[in-house]
């Protein structure tokens, strides 16, 4: 490797790896936080058989998931500007990003919390509980374990998603690599170098995965 | 204490419940027989209101209901006053054995958790299961499970608890630790009805035998007077099978 490409990467490791540590990681933890609260919400419309409600959820899945994540935040970030409103490229970017993957993940919740058996339900009526408590206390935390390995997938999904939104100029990662690009005329080694880095991000998210499946195992038979 | 009267309830065409009426007086232990398809399962349920009967009426302590219309608030209250052992378990899978005795004292009756611990060890002490205090549902027999889910049924003190066939889903060597259970209750004077296809259990067990067929009661009598003299031809019939099948 000639020195002049390692000078290139050594100099432009940390000008990607900080807008990394500054937007892509926070942008992706908010964005997928208000994502699992759309998709529990939405799940649970959908489970209770909410009328109304269960329609208009119903629409939602089927709009966001029918339409490129790219032509949401293009139609969000530019067509709120174009109206002559100013918004935050980060905020705009958080909001799309969590309305896209919640509806994935409402999917997901619901699914599992359909599997959770009929009689777990019941059992908590016979020792006098609530709708609510039943749900909140003994089916979605069963519904979480089943959930968790899909849930980590959007996750993953959701971190490499962010690198859309530089072109709705948020300075993230991959906006960073793409200024460096611009300027050493070196785009085999700053994209592979952003690949790494995006890899070493999910890496990290695998092992908590791992982790937080171990701890949600425990009331759970080992599935062989 | 408690009485159903002409309870009906249909599942799409099949008629399953076509008139029924019960009577439970405090202390008795009633065992209901008959054939799958019978509709003891579901007479049993819709007195819980897990189904919801089309018509009939329940007197429980005094109060009267209609069975069709009942109010989610009246629910809620009766359910307080009953315990309900599943033919599964269906013990709450995400809390160990302790949990999911205290699970309904804490959050149904909000007892402070200290005191529904302590009341969920004397439970899982009286099932004799206090060693399996911390074990999850997975990690219990069946037959340890189903203890669970009596003591769980106990812990509210209920004034009746429903056996819906208690020990079907158990292997043969496990129902012998789960009805000696249910036999101590009835010793302790605890009112049961007890769904069950354990004819020998029935027999010893019960003040009252009551064999369904086709959603009515056949025949209704002492355990001496259905077991040794039945009326009925086809109680008899029933008798004669179900022994050679044990």
């Amino acid at each position: 490797m000639s020195d002049r490409a390692i000078h290139i990467l050594t100099d432009s490791f940390m000008k990607i790896l900080l807008p990394g540590l500054k937007v892509t990681l926070p942008l992706t933890a908010i964005a997928f936080s208000l994502a699992l609260v759309i998709a529990t919400v939405v799940a649970l419309i959908q489970f209770a058989n909410v009328r109304v409600l269960k329609q208009i959820a119903r629409v939602y899945i089927w709009v966001i998931r029918g339409t490129p994540l790219v032509v949401q935040l293009y139609l969000v970030f530019f067509g709120i500007s174009g109206l002559g409103y100013l918004i935050d490229p980060f905020v705009c970017a958080a909001i799309v990003l969590a309305v896209n993957e919640g509806a994935y993940c409402a999917e997901t919740m619901r699914a599992a919390l359909e599997a959770v058996p009929a009689g777990q339900m019941e059992a908590g009526y016979c020792v006098g509980m609530k709708y609510h408590q039943i749900i909140r206390r003994i089916v979605l935390p069963q519904a979480m374990r089943t959930a968790f390995p899909p849930l980590s997938n959007s996750l993953l999904s959701m971190l490499k998603d962010t690198s859309l939104v530089a072109s709705i100029t948020v300075a993230e990662m991959f906006m960073a690599a793409q200024r460096i690009v611009a300027r050493t005329y070196e785009p085999l080694l700053v994209y592979a170098e952003v690949a790494v880095i995006y890899l070493a991000f999910s890496t990290v998210l695998t092992w908590l995965q791992h982790f937080g499946e171990k701890r949600l195992n425990r009331y759970q038979r080992a599935k062989a | 204490m408690l009485e159903i009267k002409n309870i009906h309830k249909t599942f799409g065409d099949a008629q399953v419940l076509r008139g029924v009426d019960l009577k439970v007086e405090k202390g008795d232990v009633i065992a209901i027989l008959g054939p799958s398809g019978s509709g003891k399962t579901t007479l049993l349920r819709c007195m819980n209101f897990l189904e919801t009967a089309d018509s009939g009426t329940m007197q429980f302590d005094g109060e009267h209901f209609e069975l069709g219309k009942m109010k989610k608030r009246d629910i809620a209250r009766l359910r307080l006053k009953t315990g309900f052992v599943f033919q599964n378990y269906n013990l709450f899978l995400n809390k160990s054995a302790l949990q999911n005795v205290a699970e309904g004292l804490i959050v149904a009756r909000r007892m402070p958790k200290q005191e529904a611990y302590s009341i969920a060890e004397r439970m899982l002490e009286k099932v004799g299961l206090s060693d399996r205090a911390g074990y999850f549902p997975h990690q219990l027999s069946g037959g340890q499970q189903q203890r669970v889910a009596i003591a769980r049924a106990l812990a509210s003190e209920p004034e009746i608890i429903y056996f819906d066939e208690p020990t079907s889903a158990l292997d043969p060597e496990l129902t012998g630790e789960v009805l000696e259970v249910i036999k101590h209750l009835a010793a302790e004077g605890m009112t049961m009805i007890v769904v069950t296809h354990e004819l020998g259990f029935a027999r010893t067990v019960a003040d009252r035998v009551i064999f369904m067929e086709n959603g009515v009661v056949v025949e209704e009598g002492s355990a001496e007077e259905i077991f040794d003299r039945p009326a009925k031809e086809r109680t008899r019939e029933f008798l004669r099978m179900e022994w050679k099948e044990n």
